[in-house]
């Protein structure tokens, strides 16, 4: 349990955009052990997606650009591998699940071929054989074999997802990153859904990366959590933990606005404020001009990771000792 | 698809319908008396008479154009004003020659629009890009009129080349080809790279790079077959715009096309044959846009579903 | 976002959310516009031509109309900088007049196929029903012909002359614009602001006038800037077999033609009045292609 698959150091990348530079990521570090799920968790524009797409070097570029870091996988950099290395890794040991199932698919190819492509590519093996293994990948992510001739437009979101994740397990790869893959749809599907990736994650061991703003889906399947807030990430512990003493702020501020069913509670205390415009972030800690607790010292440094407790860390200046945490 | 292609073969009744009422509406409505044209301006009255009777000039307007429907049904567009023999047969005698011309015209334009416009889209603000694009540019602001002269006066009279004008061989069409397709292949051009462009930004060309497919792969099998689905009509469209320009270009280089025959008809007010071309040139667009859709309906197969 | 909220404060001001978003909205759009070089390059030469043939009679060095048969097709000199044509008229001064013809040719066209096409557009999206059946079928039909042929056809028909040209060349295109229009009423007629018009009790021919033909400005703009370029070509292209704008009146095309028999002896003839037709059908392929851009933000990356 305890081997490294995934870590991420000081990853830093940047769109350039008519307003001026964004910083979708900065600073940020993040690993993940062998078999085990993290959610990463944040807003929209927190920089979940483009640290998934960094990790699968797909950022888009141009605008995008991977500044400065490492992602090691595997006991290697990604950041350094050429990109005809990068392709043997994309889609074959780590693959990727996109968030709008009625985008991701290609209009004009078969779903069968589609995941067939794969196989081929990577598994080396015959068009029929590849054949073979696709309609048995369809048939694990339940649909019926026969539909491989079908083109996208022919099944509902939720098939088309069940499509996109056997498109991504095709190759039985060891590192799965999933994008909000429920947030395009209904609520009953999407439970179907999770329960598809759960019970196919845990079969194929695979490790997996659940990108999502939902803390539902994280308490159901994560094992550990990151917080991200404005590109870099200021909390990360396992699940439990998290849910019952979350440390940061920004976090404390995230449950504060999920009404509860166990508590009474007459009024649920949202987060003050707006994400920050990502062209001007704030100095110091991003989340300042929105902390009931900031102080002076605030904007004017950067928190460094402090470990409150075994695997929960936390980037803020409270746990640093410079800033009294204030009881509301 | 049967049904598709059926659905748009009987689309295309009531469409050569209308152009038959246009044009022919167009035609009665003109000053001039075709049975003086006829006979010339110095025939004596009685006669020009006798010969409206006989050709029906003197009926109610609906029941000219129903005679004119019901004679065109059976090919038969009446009689050419100067040469007196039947307006069909001399428009059908040089009707291979336009559509030869036209073709080439298209192929000109697809070969070199299409990768070009791919190389573009691929390599977008590169110099071959803004230099296409230039061209491009450059390519659709040329009048083809302009253009197919100035290519006599580079390649016929000073390099001597090609012949300035003529038909039959291969040497002869390459300058008429060119001129009538220049314009084309820029639309194409253009076309293809922001097809291009609009599609390799889409969500599955990011789910086909993911899989670790070579971005020749991405290109090749998941961007052009989506990006192919505007530019096919595109392609139809300048068909009809290439068959408007064969009456310019067949003008220049002496091309013994439909184009031709209708600017010399015109001149000697020979209505008949201008009503006549202006129908084949139309009734062939409008069959290459079939041909154009049901080909769309076998890259697409979003549209071939709904005719399942 | 911002549209969006703006206009569901709708209701009340009748007029006000439209024409306070298309302030600020075409502010935005010129700011985008003369940030593209190459269209601002359209623009300028845009308006030099327009210059040119307002002011024509000052600029040109000699009346178009003044043959010199002592003089004819010589080659570019001082005193005739651009040469002299088949009846020894300064090229030069009849390429500028010229522009007064074309220029003229271009707008009133656009403007004939707008009007019309635009009305019959914004009708058949309106209503819906047997209107736009009919209205369509019959743009089907006109589409089935390639413009020019129609265009052709009509002066063919009723003769040459500045008039019929402008008239013959708009009828050909007014299918293209009665398209545009009917898609941007269709796709405006069913949003927030026009519903709550309606609530109001705002009449037809307001709503359509007021609410929806500011909203499908853009794409017209567009079309009509490049229109603008397709009718001039195609008003020069029937000069040049003759069908087009009669002399003495200096027109691109047909100087071009004049231009043709003399190509082996005299080819700066045909030679500068084509340049005077690109240059004008280059510049506005530069405007209409940036004012697309700056209209079309979700177009450009």
């Amino acid at each position: 349990m305890s081997e490294t698959l995934l870590d991420i150091r000081d990853l830093r990348v940047t769109y350039q955009t008519e307003e001026g530079l964004v910083l979708a990521v900065d600073n940020l570090n993040l690993t993940l052990k062998k078999g085990e799920t993290l959610g990463l968790v944040g807003e929209t524009g927190a920089g979940k997606t483009t640290t998934a797409l960094a990790v699968m070097q797909l950022v888009p570029n141009p605008p995008g650009t991977v500044e400065s870091g490492e992602i090691w996988f595997n006991g290697e950099n990604l950041l350094k591998k050429k990109n005809e290395e990068m392709r043997t890794v994309r889609g074959n040991q780590i693959s990727m699940i996109f968030q709008d199932p009625m985008t991701s698919l290609n209009p004009v190819l078969t779903v069968g071929f589609q995941i067939e492509e794969a196989v081929m590519l990577h598994q080396k093996l015959t068009s029929k054989q590849a054949e073979r293994q696709a309609r048995d990948m369809l048939k694990l992510v339940g649909i019926p074999e026969g539909r491989a001739g079908d083109y996208p437009h022919e099944f509902s979101g939720g098939m088309r997802q069940r499509v996109g994740i056997a498109i991504a397990l095709s190759c039985n790869p060891s590192l799965l990153i999933a994008d909000e893959p429920t947030t395009a749809l209904d609520v009953t599907i999407q439970a179907q859904v999770l329960d598809l990736m759960r019970r196919l994650r845990s079969e194929f061991g695979t490790s997996m990366i659940l990108i999502t703003h939902d803390l539902g889906v994280v308490a159901e399947v994560c094992d550990t959590v990151a917080i991200m807030y404005a590109g870099t990430v200021v909390e990360t512990s396992d699940t439990r933990r998290l849910f019952t003493e979350p440390r940061h702020p920004y976090t404390q501020g995230l449950f504060g606005s999920i009404p509860s069913l166990d508590e009474e509670v007459t009024r649920l205390s949202p987060i003050t404020g707006i994400m920050p415009d990502p062209t001007e972030l704030p100095s110091g800690c991003r989340f300042h001009p929105r902390c009931p607790m900031a102080a002076e010292i605030c904007s004017q440094r950067t928190p460094t990771m402090v470990p409150v407790e075994e695997g929960h860390n936390v980037h803020c200046m409270i746990y640093e000792g410079l800033v009294e945490a204030k009881k509301e | 698809m049967h049904k598709y292609i059926l659905r748009r073969l009987l689309l295309l009744i009531p469409v050569m319908f209308g152009v038959s009422f246009v044009v022919f509406t167009i035609m009665f409505f003109t000053p001039g008396d075709p049975a003086k044209i006829l006979l010339g301006e110095r025939a004596p009255e009685a006669e020009v008479q006798a010969l409206r009777t006989q050709m029906g000039l003197d009926d109610p307007y609906l029941v000219q154009f129903g005679r004119f429907i019901f004679n065109a049904l059976r090919g038969d567009l009446g009689r050419s004003l100067t040469t007196r023999r039947p307006a069909a047969q001399e428009l059908w005698a040089r009707f291979p020659a336009t559509l030869q011309l036209a073709a080439a015209g298209v192929l000109v334009a697809v070969l070199m629009g299409i990768p070009i416009g791919i190389i573009s889209a691929t390599k977008q603000y590169s110099l071959f890009d803004g230099f296409s694009m230039v061209l491009a540019l450059i390519g659709v602001s040329m009048p083809n009129f302009w253009q197919g002269i100035m290519m006599v006066l580079l390649f016929s009279i000073v390099l001597r080349w090609f012949p300035s004008s003529g038909y039959g061989t291969f040497r002869h069409l390459i300058m008429p080809a060119l001129t009538i397709g220049t314009s084309s292949a820029a639309t194409i051009t253009r076309m293809t790279r922001s097809s291009m462009l609009e599609v390799v930004r889409q969500d599955y060309i990011r789910t086909a790079r993911a899989k670790g497919l070579s971005e020749r792969v991405v290109i090749n099998r998941h961007a052009l077959k989506n990006a192919l689905i505007p530019i096919v009509t595109v392609i139809g469209l300048q068909f009809g715009y290439l068959l408007g320009g064969a009456v310019l270009t067949e003008t220049i280089f002496s091309w013994p096309g439909v184009g031709r025959l209708m600017v010399d008809a015109i001149r000697q007010r020979d209505y008949t044959v201008v009503q006549g071309g202006v129908l084949l040139l139309a009734l062939t667009f409008s069959i290459v846009n079939l041909l154009v859709d049901i080909l769309y309906a076998y890259i697409d197969p979003r549209i071939k579903a709904q005719y399942k | 976002m911002k549209t969006e909220a703006d206009n569901m404060v709708a209701p009340t001001g009748e007029q006000a959310p439209n024409t306070r978003k298309s302030r600020s909205q075409w502010a935005e759009v010129w700011r985008r516009l003369r940030r593209n070089r190459m269209a601002m390059l359209g623009l300028v030469i845009i308006l030099i031509i327009f210059f040119t043939a307002i002011f024509a009679e000052v600029i040109a060095p000699y009346d178009y109309r003044t043959q010199n048969l002592m003089r004819v097709a010589d080659p570019p000199s001082r005193e005739h900088l651009l040469g002299t044509d088949d009846l020894g008229r300064d090229i030069l001064s009849r390429i500028i007049f010229g522009a007064r013809v074309s220029l003229q040719v271009g707008f009133v066209a656009v403007s004939i196929s707008l009007i019309v096409g635009g009305t019959l557009g914004a009708l058949a999206g309106y209503y819906g029903g047997n209107l736009d059946n009919v209205v369509m079928r019959f743009m089907d039909v006109l589409l089935a012909i390639p413009s020019i042929l129609l265009a052709i056809a009509i002066v063919s028909a009723f003769g040459g002359g500045l008039i019929n040209v402008m008239i013959a060349v708009g009828i050909a295109t007014i299918p293209v614009y009665a398209r545009i229009v009917k898609a941007s009423v269709i796709s405006i007629k069913e949003q927030e602001f026009v519903e709550a018009a309606r609530a109001v009790g705002a009449r037809d021919s307001r709503i359509i006038i007021k609410h929806i033909l500011p909203n499908s400005l853009a794409p017209i703009i567009v079309q009509g800037t490049l229109g603008v370029a397709i009718a001039i070509l195609s008003a020069a292209g029937l000069s040049f077999i003759g069908l087009g704008i009669e002399p003495p009146t200096p027109e691109w095309g047909a100087m071009l033609s004049s231009g043709r028999h003399l190509i082996r002896r005299a080819p700066h003839v045909a030679t500068f009045p084509g340049i005077a037709i690109m240059i004008t059908i280059f510049a506005l392929n530069l405007l209409g292609d940036g004012l697309r851009d700056a209209l079309d933000p979700r177009l450009k990356q």
